[in-house]
């Protein structure tokens, strides 16, 4: 097997900040991969590099063999994304936002159609496809973007905290969907989420980032012996410690929070 | 060929779905026309300068049309805002093309609010000089709007919020509105001006509009769209170039 992402002591700085200070990941081709951390760790900060949305102030990265500083657009068509916080269209139906995505990664008319419908079927919207997102609740904007994210069958699935709000006949309906998906087509799966149960049973390869930086890879089993936890949820808190971080952000990031919490 | 299509499209269905946005972006053209037109029109005939509603319409139309359009192309700041841009920032899809769907988008919409004041001037007895001079001018208003969505959009990739909306509007917009020439005739004024209003690029959309629609103008029809395409590319380029610098 050979690694679909390299990460080689990656770095991003904003302002003073060191955002992600030295992270130095490989992800083999066909894992379901688990990226940990407490918040502000910078899980999404790499995520963002990852996928061309970010700049990194240094470091080497290759996702599936091309650079995303340089290489962006051959990049771009290596992976599909389920972003933390919304990026549907609120002023579409659910429909369009779908078909909308299929175009712009060119899925066929034909296809474009059938998937559309098992997708929306899949996530329990079809009934829904022709109401304006804006009507949508957040279990069920967060239910269409995963369906989007996975439309045009990438390579590489970038998800960050795709689980979150989302109840447990949702949440495993999807990960029963995408180890489909990895087992049929070998589809690279790399997530983020803070429910370590989940991480402990879907992941099979494991890395958890604190500060910036990388301090612990491995299996759940290799984590567990490392820190003779019992559990995964014991060993991530054995490496991160106990204390409660607050996330850096901006105004933006705030109001994006503040309408998160209105939401739900 | 896609992005395109799907980009243009987009701002279409947006702007359908809004009704109530389009109706009320007829109230400040009704008012210029209500208080200039009305207001000024004896002043104006009786210097001899003729109709003033005729002169004022061309010009009231394509106060319309940069208005919207450089909202339209601001538009991008909302979806910075609300997710969507990152949607766009990782589709596999040259830059270029979904700038040019975004423009178009914003364009045909920010046309459409055009007819629609053409219709209005039309209704308060504004008489076109030809009616073929009206399809031509609707394309005409096309390339208007194209340039400034373009020049909207790229403000729209350079600021974060909403905030510096009005000081667009108040400083360059309005400014390049009220020297452009479309609510006094050009050939009048100081020679000062008149430079002004050379280097305004609406003067140049306005009188395109004014020679179709009425038959007179300051400039030839290719100064006008030339002046006027030359500068969509080039701000649609810069456009582009500064949304594949963005991040997120």
């Amino acid at each position: 097997m050979s690694a679909v992402i390299e990460v080689e002591h990656l770095c991003k700085r904003f302002g003073d900040v060191m955002a992600v200070k030295d992270v130095t990941v490989s992800v083999e081709a066909g894992d379901i991969f688990a990226f940990l951390g407490p918040n502000g760790a910078g899980k999404s900060t790499t995520i963002k590099m990852l996928t061309t949305i970010l700049r990194p102030s240094s470091g080497r990265m290759r996702v599936n063999g091309f650079d995303p500083v340089t290489q962006s657009y051959a990049v771009r068509r290596s992976f599909g994304i389920v972003f933390q916080d919304s990026s549907l269209d609120e002023d579409l139906t659910a429909f369009e936002n779908m078909e909308f995505h299929a175009i712009l990664y060119g899925v066929g008319k034909a296809e474009r159609r059938q998937r559309i419908h098992t997708l929306l079927d899949f996530v329990e919207l079809y009934d829904r496809r022709d109401s304006l997102v804006r009507e949508f609740s957040g279990g069920m904007k967060r239910r269409l973007e995963i369906a989007r994210g996975l439309l045009h069958e990438p390579k590489i699935i970038f998800l960050d905290e795709p689980t979150l709000g989302l109840d447990p006949q949702t949440r495993n309906h999807m990960w029963s969907y995408l180890q489909d998906l990895n087992a049929r087509q070998g589809t690279t799966v790399f997530f983020t989420t803070h429910y370590m149960e989940e991480a402990e049973r879907i992941a099979r390869h494991i890395a958890i980032i604190d500060h910036g930086a990388i301090v612990a890879m491995g299996t759940a089993e290799e984590l567990c012996a490392q820190t003779s936890s019992q559990s995964l949820e014991q060993a991530f808190l054995a490496l991160t410690g106990h204390d409660i971080r607050e996330e850096a952000g901006g105004g933006l990031e705030r109001m994006r929070n503040l309408r998160k919490a209105w939401r739900r | 060929m896609g992005a395109i299509y799907v980009m243009w499209l987009r701002q279409l269905k947006r702007y359908g779905r809004s009704p109530a946005r389009i109706v009320a972006s007829l109230g400040q053209p009704l008012l210029f026309f209500v208080a200039l037109g009305f207001g000024l029109g004896r002043v104006f005939q009786a210097a001899g300068a003729g109709n003033y509603l005729d002169f004022l319409a061309p010009g009231i139309m394509a106060m319309s049309i940069i208005f919207t359009s450089v909202f339209s192309g601001m538009d991008l700041i909302w979806d910075r805002q609300f997710g969507f841009l990152k949607e766009t920032l990782v589709a596999p899809v040259s830059r270029v093309a979904i700038m040019f769907g975004r423009v178009l988008g914003g364009s045909t919409t920010s046309t459409l609010q055009g007819v629609l004041v053409l219709l209005l001037s039309i209704a308060l007895g504004f008489r076109p000089e030809h009616w073929w001079g009206v399809i031509a001018a609707i394309g005409a208003g096309l390339s208007l709007a194209f340039l400034f969505a373009a020049f909207g959009l790229l403000l729209g990739t350079l600021m974060r919020d909403m905030q510096g909306y009005p000081l667009v509007m108040n400083f360059v917009v309005m400014p390049m509105f009220f020297l452009s020439g479309a609510v006094f005739p050009l050939d009048r004024v100081a020679s000062a001006m008149r430079l002004l209003a050379m280097i305004d690029p609406l003067t140049y959309g306005v009188d395109a509009l004014r020679r179709l629609l009425t038959g007179s103008a300051q400039f030839s029809l290719l100064t006008d769209l030339s002046v006027t395409i030359a500068l969509s590319l080039v701000l649609l380029l810069l456009a582009a170039r500064s949304f594949s610098r963005m991040q997120v």
